[in-house]
């Protein structure tokens, strides 16, 4: 008979466990539960290259605060008061700042007036990605978001100069006491390192939409597999005229836009 | 050889001091800068490089002038440059120790730097700089040392160190490429985004690092019994002439780009530097300055009584190294941030702590060249009085 390391180990702990719970009956279940709970975790949600949709017909810009403040909120980012060393994640511009390069004159009043939903492009070759001199930010293989590594960020600001699209932003200040109120299930930022949208990748794992699409009431944001010609996000690209931010960049952003 | 610094006049001693003081203050500035964060500096989200990366990006083509003497030296046995070829090699020794710690200053997390070569980034333009500077600072601080020693002893120059020597011609021209292609290689920066910035690089380097080494030969001159010689003078500027000319060629091509094709991309930089947008005109008179101080430098070196009398021709040389430093050390790279990604302006003024810390590395920078040419002079003096 072969009993295998892990089994003999498995089997041997939970043995002992349940010996040393005996006599306190209550205590011990909770422990015995433990490796099930550990084992069993929600699905992940997995795509081969995330994209978003945002549908500027639905997305009227009156609540873009909720988005916006959830984003940060739950990711800890800073509100610093001066505007030139601010923190964003998620931020609105008028669509002559949102697409600079697109035709300013005679724009029309539905487009002028509109505040621009926008975020780091998950570019499908991202500049930030190149220019960064220790591969502290890079495109997760698996599924194309463009990550940052914050321990291994030397805050060189490459990435800022590549990064057609204002996407980033340095810690100019310590964030930590701007922070409004601490989420410990993400990691707070120091001074120094640059930072940015991770498309809640954190939230992807454990089988939860992004932030900014599960708080949108009016399905303005919508956020699927690129890569699934089955997908809704595909569907919607499909069906109707988008545009992309600077795309004569060769960037390749994975944000699409509808207006 | 090193014992050579510590024996000095009055003026000496007093120099030595003052940029020891000048030192200080800045790295006083830098711990400042290091205990509160960047916010201290005029950098933003706009602007995200500023002062210091101007500082490495002019003081590495200094650096990488030395091509220019050792080049017709070593290659073509221009045997006029031998006076002044240790002094070049020491020049590139102190500009790219103050360059690096240029970029040291720049980085947010700067005790984390050693995570460049940790992990080694073939693709970032970055990681090149930080490769070929400190290899192109040992280069020339093991020739120039060398060189020095065997012009004590009144040796011929080892066979290793002239193969060093070769190696460090292509290294020159790499280096600075690379510097360039920082810039050249960023999409969405239309200002950057040009196959002439190299070029461009090389040539105002090659100007900035003549004119600086004649200054310097004739500040040398007058207080130490060094000679560079009239031929070396006259070459040095000669070549530098010659390549202000380039530049101001480069320049006005690129204006024609800019402006004929009409492209914003290209042109709304220049128009920002040229003329201002929407009333933000901080950058114009040093964009014009720089403009003039070029042309200046030009029509003036154009008078053989100005390239031969050593007042006029230093006065021509510091017209020109004011146009070269404030086009490549002060408004190439954070004029390119503007107007920003959004299509706005916002305009960069460095701050003090800034300032402060450039002048202290400056200061810095100075001082290991004073040192390394004081040993030079020194022994350059012992040579001369044995002959």
């Amino acid at each position: 008979m072969t009993i295998s390391r892990r089994k003999f180990l498995k089997t041997t702990s939970v043995s002992c466990l349940a010996l040393a719970a005996g006599p306190s009956l209550g205590h011990g279940y909770e422990l015995l539960e433990l490796p099930g709970r550990m084992s069993k975790g929600p699905e992940e949600l997995k795509a081969k290259r995330w994209g978003m949709v945002v549908d500027m017909r639905k997305c009227d810009g009156r609540c873009t605060e909720d988005c916006i403040g959830v984003c940060h909120e739950i990711h800890n980012v800073p509100f610093i008061p001066e505007a030139e060393h601010q923190v964003m994640w998620l931020f609105q511009e008028p669509y002559e700042n949102a697409f600079p390069d697109r035709s300013r004159e005679l724009v029309s009043k539905v487009l002028k007036n509109r505040r621009f939903l926008l975020l780091c492009n998950h570019c499908d070759d991202p500049p930030c990605v190149r220019a960064c001199p220790t591969q502290a930010t890079f495109k997760r293989e698996k599924d194309g978001i463009v990550m940052m590594d914050y321990h291994r960020c030397i805050g060189c600001r490459f990435c800022m100069a590549a990064c057609p699209y204002g996407s980033r932003s340095f810690n100019f200040r310590d964030p930590r006491p701007y922070v409004r109120k601490i989420n410990p299930a993400f990691p707070t930022r120091r001074r120094g390192v640059v930072e940015k949208c991770n498309f809640c990748q954190e939230r992807l794992e454990v089988g939860k939409m992004p932030a900014c699409v599960e708080t949108c009431k009016k399905g303005a944001l919508v956020f699927g597999d690129l890569d699934d010609p089955d997908s809704e996000i595909r569907r919607i690209l499909a069906e109707s005229p988008h545009v992309r931010r600077k795309p004569e960049l060769g960037t390749r952003p994975s944000v699409f836009y509808l207006f | 050889m090193i014992e050579k610094a510590f024996h000095g006049g009055k003026g000496y001693w007093i120099w030595i001091i003052f940029l020891a003081a000048g030192t200080g203050m800045g790295l006083l500035a830098y711990l400042y800068q290091l205990k509160e964060g960047l916010w201290l500096t005029g950098m933003s989200r706009n602007v995200s490089w500023g002062f210091y990366i101007s500082q490495f990006t002019f003081l590495v083509g200094v650096a990488a002038s030395v091509l220019m003497v050792v080049l017709p030296l070593y290659l073509h046995d221009f045997k006029a440059f031998s006076p002044i070829t240790v002094l070049s090699q020491f020049l590139t020794v102190g500009t790219l120790a103050m360059s690096l710690l240029f970029i040291f200053s720049d980085v947010g997390m700067p005790m984390r730097i050693l995570n460049v070569p940790l992990n080694p980034t073939p693709g970032s333009m970055l990681f090149y700089d930080t490769v070929f500077l400190p290899g192109f600072l040992l280069l020339n601080l093991i020739i120039g040392w060398t060189a020095l020693g065997a012009e004590k002893r009144r040796a011929v120059l080892p066979p290793w160190v002239k193969i060093l020597i070769y190696i460090s011609f292509p290294w020159a021209v790499i280096m600075h490429t690379v510097t360039a292609f920082i810039y050249a290689g960023t999409p969405g920066r239309g200002f950057w985004m040009t196959a002439i910035m190299a070029p461009r690089f090389l040539t105002t380097a090659f100007a900035a690092g003549c004119a600086i080494l004649i200054v310097l030969s004739m500040v040398l001159g007058r207080l130490s019994s060094f000679d560079a010689g009239e031929k070396a003078i006259q070459k040095l500027t000669t070549i530098m002439f010659y390549a202000l000319i380039i530049d101001a060629f480069f320049l006005a091509v690129e204006y024609f780009t800019a402006f004929y094709s009409h492209v914003p991309a290209y042109s709304e930089t220049f128009r920002y530097l040229l003329f201002g947008i929407d009333g933000n005109t901080a950058f114009v008179p040093w964009f014009w300055l720089m403009n003039i101080a070029i042309l200046c430098a030009i029509g003036l070196l154009a008078f053989p009584g100005v390239r031969h009398n050593h007042l006029h021709l230093s006065i021509a040389c510091i017209v020109a190294l004011c146009g070269l430093w404030i086009d490549k050390g002060f408004l190439l790279v954070p004029a390119a941030f503007i107007p920003n990604v959004f299509g706005r302006i916002m305009e960069y003024p460095p701050s003090w702590v800034e300032l402060t810390v450039s002048l202290g590395i400056y200061c810095l920078g100075m001082l290991m060249i004073t040192t390394l040419y004081k040993v030079t002079t020194a022994i350059k003096r012992e040579t001369n009085v044995r002959r």
